[in-house]
Order: structure tokens, then sequence, then C-alpha cells
């Protein structure tokens, strides 16, 4: 598929380096020509020098047979007028990035029609909402949500003393009742694809597959007692910050806001009326304390500078605040901190990325993959995909028990008639259902080529 | 260093040339001659060692950055012109292995320079392959593997931005390996249209095939002793014009098939490329008109060496030896200027004089009024500060090089002529050689040819790559 990406920031060039490995033609357009010099020595693209909304540089681009435009400059209207003019020229499908929360209202979602962008993208939203999922489910490092059917995978790591260790799989599950399924295991670094017979020790990180509804009562045959979070303290005034207080006061928990910023302090005060907007040094730990991060549930860092969070992450996970989460976006960054020792670290570029890699795969599954659509899990060492189940598949009807599945392979999840079934060796696939499959190490692009 | 994946890149090359074998030995099949076997061995010996080393050596991490891309590109050439020249060894029509390594790398580097006295008494079977090579060197053997292999690396620019010529690589569309792809198509079919083009003048199929490759490369080799000269005009019309269409920018090609005409019209170097064509044709004419006395002939004969020298091919009709000097000099420019970048052709490139013109130009305006602010554009777009830095020490590097090789030849004791001539025409990738009474390459000893052998891949590589291998540092594990 042919895509040209506007905008070679921290999230286009994440764009990029995603949609690359799903071997996409990449046309790359910056105003920048020294931008565009370090994508061509990175990534096999062809790079445009100009203005993204100008028609020369997008012809220049072959926007013309494009499949898919992907506007990601900082400015909400050039991103706007880059898709308008993109669609007019003849791109398929057009993705503009628009960050300002005026223009995510109901009413504008009918002027998008008329402006030729098929979908918006909004990073700072995406990022609390994916903050505030976590919220919600706090022993887990991540939660990912698959369909729209409930069905989760919870990333866990498992701690000492936890009774899970040293326990089979199949144990496990036979214990109780087979309405989870682990479905990726990360050990030193690398990513197992666990078989019934596998046993965890400490220090593991899982993804735990379940409906939504029996959350809580897995989390339980793990041996951890979920609390609710009610308290949030936030570093760092900025959208994101916005956007995560707003559901989180909507969902009466209480807010607190520290920026170092006076002016950024009053803005957000007006905007959020509820929450507490203290204005102060978040790196300050007299500050901290005094703010009360001995006592609040959850320590949020989510300053513009990663290395500021990863220092304010820590210093508040030693004060044993029960959830810390660190907002970082460079890559050599995440990886420190992850040695540091922080297990929760988000990062807005690798979600946006991801978004996009579905819509495109959505986008190509009409033309030639089965996939319907596919997430990264671990920071894209695995990978979920789903699959329909098409008249055309061999094996219908026959126990999975009885199927040779690749071993790189595990099926997490049947989804059928609007229920999600965590499977085990007794069931089978039915015409007409969706299959969640999960692999480690490469894409899969058709359910035949895993099952036989 | 990715030393694997280098090392493994090198070895798929070596595979590839095996393969391409192929050609030669049917022709030697087809002729009944004896070379059949040494073709035959060759490739057996080649294909299984670099199959069987390539078993040992699996890379384990795909990275590559700019100084792999350098060395793998000049190991490559170094090693295929090696393999190449074992057939002519073994076969004993080139005994000695210097001999035939200068043979083979002149053909791969789209040279030309023979040491061969006496053509027309080597087997068609290898001047065939020699030929042939011309044509896998004219495009570039590393673009061809990008062309047919699924991908090595995620980062193939930087083997494109070492073996393709000019200042600066474009790429026709956003992948490598489809920009390498359409590169080969265009090549071939082009290739393809001379050589009916050429049975149509009643050449035989074998003579057609073997300067079609010749000029396909802009390389030269022919397999008469008086090259062009014996064929009709027709056949000599048709290869002056085709010289020139290879010493354009492929690029432009590409663009005219997708309809993007504009592009080719404005093309600033095209337009230079044409008025120094013409203008070099008006003058030799001028010139040389009272040496033959006839219009038509005097317009062929300076028209094809015109277009035989800017394009770096190096074929000839007549024996430019006799011509006054303003001719000869002439000709001699044209051979430091060459063709346009992106082509088949050598020299220095005329895009590189052009930025080097406008960079002249703004100096100079700079020294009339000390404040003002130029930007140097070329095609229609601003080009970089970096490449404007890299031009001058190209230039630099290009003329440091050729006094060095100059000197280092002149040990042999030849006449200067001969020795300016011959550094001259191999790093340029021309191939022919002027002085009295001189034919060919075979007046030079073997430490001369091997530095000659050199010069014609640091003048077909573009110097740099070639300058890194041999430098210590590049391959020393504890510098960075």
């Amino acid at each position: 598929m042919k895509v040209i990406i506007s905008g070679c920031g921290k999230i286009g060039t994440a764009i990029i380096e995603s949609l690359q490995k799903e071997n996409h033609q990449i046309v790359a357009i910056d105003t920048n020509p020294e931008v565009l010099e370090s994508i061509s020595n990175r990534f096999d693209v062809l790079e445009v020098c100009g203005n993204g909304a100008c028609y020369d540089v997008l012809m220049e681009a072959g926007a013309d047979t494009a499949d898919l435009f992907i506007s990601v400059t900082s400015s909400d209207e050039f991103n706007m007028l880059s898709c308008f003019v993109a669609k007019k020229i003849g791109v398929k499908n057009t993705v503009a990035r628009i960050r300002n929360s005026e223009y995510n209202t109901k009413s504008f979602n009918e002027v998008k029609q008329d402006l030729g962008i098929n979908v918006t993208i909004n990073p700072e939203l995406l990022t609390a909402k994916s903050l505030f999922n976590i919220l919600s489910l706090p022993s887990a490092t991540n939660v990912e949500t698959f369909s729209s059917n409930g069905t989760e995978m919870i990333e866990l790591t498992i701690e000492e003393n936890s009774k899970v260790v040293g326990v089979p799989l199949f144990e496990l599950r036979k214990k109780h009742g087979f309405n989870f399924l682990v479905g990726v295991v990360e050990r030193e670094g690398a990513v197992y694809i666990p078989k019934g017979s596998f046993t965890l020790s400490v220090g593991d990180k899982i993804g735990i597959f379940v409906q939504k509804t029996d959350e809580q009562s897995v989390l339980k045959s793990f041996g951890i007692e979920e609390k609710r979070i009610k308290s949030v303290m936030i570093i760092g005034a900025s959208r994101i910050s916005y956007y995560l207080s707003k559901l989180l006061l909507d969902s009466k928990r209480s807010v607190k806001i520290i920026d170092i910023n006076e002016e950024k302090c009053l803005e957000y005060a007006d905007k959020l009326p509820n929450a507490t907007v203290v204005n102060g040094d978040g790196m300050a730990q007299e500050l901290l304390i005094e703010e009360g991060v001995l006592d609040t549930d959850a320590f949020i860092a989510l300053t513009g500078k990663d290395e500021q969070n990863v220092l304010s992450s820590i210093y508040s996970q030693s004060k044993d605040v029960k959830k810390t989460i660190a907002v970082i976006d460079r890559d050599e960054i995440i990886g420190v901190s992850k040695s540091l020792g922080l297990d929760t670290i988000i990062s807005p570029k690798f979600l946006v990325a991801d978004v996009l890699v579905r819509y495109a795969r959505a986008l190509e599954s009409s033309k030639e993959s089965k996939i319907e659509t596919l997430y990264s899990l671990f920071e894209g060492k695995a990978e979920a995909s789903e699959f329909k189940i098409l008249s055309d598949f061999k094996h219908v009807d026959v126990p999975l028990k009885n199927l040779k599945i690749n071993d790189q392979t595990l099926i997490a999840g049947i989804i059928r008639d609007r229920e999600t079934i965590i499977p085990y060796g007794d069931d089978v696939f039915k015409v007409g259902d969706k299959v969640i499959l999960i692999t480690a190490g490469s894409t899969v692009y058709d359910l035949s080529d895993v099952i036989g | 260093m990715n030393y694997k994946l280098v090392f493994s890149t090198v070895l798929k090359v070596v595979k590839l040339e095996s393969a391409l074998m192929l050609l030669p030995l049917l022709t030697s099949l087809i002729f009944k001659e004896s070379c059949f076997y040494d073709f035959l061995i060759t490739m057996a010996v080649s294909f299984t060692l670099a199959h069987v080393i390539e078993k040992f050596i699996k890379p384990t991490s795909k990275y590559f950055y700019s100084k792999d891309g350098f060395i793998t590109v000049a190991l490559t050439w170094i090693i295929v012109s090696l393999i190449g020249a074992v057939p002519f060894v073994i076969s004993g029509e080139i005994p000695s292995f210097i001999d035939a390594f200068f043979e083979m790398v002149s053909g791969f580097t789209t040279t030309g320079a023979t040491i061969l006295s006496d053509v027309e008494n080597i087997s068609k079977g290898l001047l065939m392959w020699r030929s042939f090579s011309h044509f896998i060197g004219g495009m570039g053997v590393l673009v061809f593997i990008m062309a047919i292999t699924s991908k090595t690396t995620d980062r193939p620019i930087h083997i494109l931005r070492a073996e393709m010529p000019g200042p600066m690589v474009s790429k026709l569309v956003p992948k490598s390996k489809d920009t390498a792809k359409i590169l080969y198509l265009m090549y071939i079919v082009l290739t393809a249209v001379l050589v009916v083009m050429l049975l149509f003048g009643k050449m035989p199929l074998y003579d057609s095939l073997v300067h079609a490759f010749g000029t396909a490369g802009t390389g030269g080799f022919g397999i008469k002793n008086s090259s062009i000269g014996g064929y009709n005009d027709y056949i000599q019309w048709v290869i002056a014009i085709f010289m020139l269409l290879y010493g354009v920018n492929f690029n432009l090609y590409y663009f005219l098939i997708i309809k993007r005409t504009f592009s080719v019209l404005k093309s600033s170097e095209l337009r230079t490329y044409i008025i120094i064509i013409a203008t070099a044709v008006i003058a030799i004419f001028i010139n040389i008109y009272p040496l033959y006395q006839n219009v038509y002939e005097t317009i062929k004969i300076s028209f094809f060496q015109v277009s035989s020298i800017i394009t770096t091919t190096g074929y000839g009709t007549v024996d430019i030896n006799s011509w006054p000097a303003l001719s000869k000099t002439i000709l001699l420019s044209l051979m430091f200027i060459g063709g346009c970048s992106g082509s088949t052709a050598g020299g220095i490139k005329i895009s590189r004089f052009l930025l080097a013109f406008k960079k002249i130009k703004a100096e100079l305006k700079k020294l009339l009024h000390p404040n003002t602010v130029s930007v140097i554009k070329l095609e229609g777009e601003k080009v970089d500060d970096d490449v404007i830095s890299g031009l001058s020490a190209y230039f630099t590097l290009y003329f440091i090089s050729f006094i060095a090789l100059t000197l280092i030849v002149a040990t042999n004791g030849l006449p200067f002529e001969t020795t300016f001539s011959a550094v001259c025409s191999c790093f340029n990738n021309i191939g022919p050689i002027f002085g009295e009474g001189v034919q060919n390459f075979s007046c030079f000893n073997g430490f001369s040819k091997i530095i000659l052998s050199i010069t014609m891949l640091l003048g077909r590589l573009e110097i740099y790559p070639l300058l890194l291998a041999f430098i210590p540092s590049t391959w020393a594990k504890s510098k960075i």
C-alpha cells in the first residue's frame, strides 16, 4: 500500500518506523531537509521536501495514486488543510492529527467529512485514555482492549511471594475454571508464547487474556487484591493531563496537578475547576511531600521532559505510591528506565503508531490479508491479530487439541455471537467466528499459515 | 561494522556472477569453443565455494550504516573482477593473471581499456564475457542484487549511494528495491531496442549483442581490431546516438514514462549535456574538416567521437592520433566532464560541474557584494550546503588522486603523453590511450597494470568506497 506521511517529528517518525515494518511504500514529506536526511538514512522511504498542503508537493509525492495520507504536523489547521488538498488530488483515505480539544466535539464530526478527513487522531487523548485504563486496574502494568466484545489483555509483573510461581499454567487454569489464558511471557527481555506446561517465575512479565467481566476474579486467582485508585497526582500541566483529569474527575476521583509554569497553572485551573492545581516544581521532593505524595494512590509524571519524568517517577516509587506511571517518548530513555525499575511506561508515539498500523491493516484487509485488526504487544515483540473464520477454512469443528498449531502461536480467544470464549482443548472453530491469535516474532497474514 | 552482513552480501554477488556466466557459457557452446569448460569450472567452483562459506556466516543483525555500504561496494567490485578473470587465465588466452584482472576490471568498470593487441584471435565466449561485464557493471552489480533478492538490510540506501554515480542519489519510488527494479528494467529495454536496431543494420546477432553491451555500459570493448570502424554508416550512427542516450540520467526516462515531461524539459543537466555535445561537435568539425574534405564524413566522425568520449565509452571509428592538437584537447576535456549523474557514463559528471560553477558564481557575487546571500539550486531544488562542501572535497580528492596515480604510473618510464592519457582514460573509465605507436595497455609493466586497475575502480566507484576500504582505521575494531 502506498502511504504518504506529512510531518516527520517524533510521532511521524514512529509511524514511519511501524509502517515500514508492515512493508508499505512510504513517502515522507517535511519542510526541513535535515530531518528528511536523517529519515532517509534510517528508513527505506522516498523523501519530498516541501509544504505538505501544497498541491505541487503532494503531486510530487504521488498523492494521485496513494492509498493513505497521514498528516501529523504540529498544526491542527495545517493538517486539516493538507487532508483536504490530498483528498481533492485523489488519496483514498486521510488521517489528520487534531489535538486541540475545541475541535474534538460532535459538531466538528460533520465538518470533518466535508474536509475530506477520514480519521482524526489525537495522541494526547489516546494517551490519556490509555493512562485511565491503567489506573482503573492499577495492579496491571498495561491493559489492552480487543474488539468491542470486552476481551482484554492485562499485563502483570510476577512479584515475589506470588502464589502462582512454580505452578504449571495448565494446573493454574484448571483450578480457576479456564476463564483466563496466559498468552505472552516476557522473561529477561525475550518474549515467549507459553504452553500449558510452562511455569512462571519471579520477575516475569505476563499478558493475561480475560473477559472484562472476569477481570477481578482472575486477578484474585493470581493472588492480587485490587484496590481502587481514589487520588491521582499529576506532574506537568499539558493536554494529556487535561484529558486525563477530565476522565478521572468524571469517575469521581480526586486530581492534583503540579506545574512549574504559573500561566499554565492558571489556564488549567480555569479549565478544570474541580481539580487542585499547584504551581511549583514537580522535581522538588519537599513540595511533593507537602502536597501529599505519601498519601496519594497514583503518581503520573507527564512533563514534556522525559528525564524529569523518569526521576520523579523513581522518587515516587521509592515512597511506595501504589501506582506510578511515567510518560516517556524517547526510545533510549524507555530502555534505561526499565532497567531502573519503572514498570509502567506509556509512550504516546507508540500508541499513535499502533492505531495507524491497525488502520492501515484494516484498509489492506479488504484487499489481500484476512486480518481484521492487529495489536502490538510488549513494545512490538509480540502481536495479537483478529481473524474471521470463513467457509473455506479447513479445520472447522475440529477440537483445538487435535490441531497442529505453530510453536510461536497461541489462540487466545474465540468471539462467537458477541461472546468471548477463552479457549481450551475441547473448543472448536465455527464459521463466522472471530479468532484472536497471538504470535511472537512474526506477523501472520493467514490463519492456515499457522494451523495445519 | 556488520562484517557478517557485508560478507554475506558479497557472497550473494559471487553467486550471481557465476549465474551470469551462463551467457558466455552458452556462447562458447554455440561456437563449439574449448573455453566452455573454463567457464563451467569457474562457475561451479565459485558458486559452490560461495554457497558453502555462506552457510558459515549467517548475519545475526540487520543493522547497516553508511560505512558498511561503502565497504560492501568496494569488496564486491574487487572480488567480482578477481573471479571474472579466472576463465581468461585457465583458458590460457590471457595467461598472466594480472593482465586478465586488468581486463576484467576494465570490463566491470565500463572502461574498455585492453591489453590485447589482437582481439580477433580471442575466443568468442571470452569476448562475450568481457563485453557482458560492461553491461553488468554499467548499472551496478549490487543494484542488480537489490532488484532481484529479498531485502537483506533495512537500510539499502547506503548501498545505492555508494554504487550509483553522481553527487546525489534520488530514488524514483519509495522502496530501494523497486527503484533498482525500475532502473534495470529501463536499462534492459533500452539495450534490447539497441540490439534490434543493430540487427536491422545487418550486423550479426553475436556482434550486435557484444556492441549493445559495450554501448549500454558505456564501456567500449569491441571484437574487431578496428573497433566500430569496419561497420556501415547506419550502425555507426545508431551506436553514436545510443551512447548519448546511455549518458543521460536514467531518472529522466522514468519521468518520461510517468508523463512528467516538464521535469525532463526543465532538466538543466540535460540541457548542459546537449550544449556541450553540440559545441564540441561543431568545434571539432571545423578543426578536422581539412583532414577529410567531406562534410557528411566529417560530421559523422566528429559526432561519433564526441559521443564516444563524453559518455566515456571509448569506441572509435578512425585513428584520432593523427588529429590536430585542438581536437585532441577538446576530447581530453570531454573525458573529464563525462556524462550525467545517474547514467552509466563515467567522468566527473556534468551535475558536479554545474554545481561547481554555480558555487563559483555565488562566491564571485560575494566578493562584489560581501553581504549578499545566495541559494544554489539544481533542477529547481535547493542544494544543501553539505552537498556543496562535499563537492569541493570531491574535486580536491579527484585531482590529488589523479596526480598521485600519474606519478606512480610514471615510474614505469613510458612517454608523458602515454602515461597521462592512460591514467586519464582509466580514471574516467573511457578506454583509449594516446601516444605515438601505442595501441593498448600491454606496454605497461605488471605493477602499473595493478595501479591502473585500482585507478579504474576508483573512477567507477567515485573514489570514496575504495579509499575507505584501504584505510586501516576502517577495519580496526578499537576505532569507531
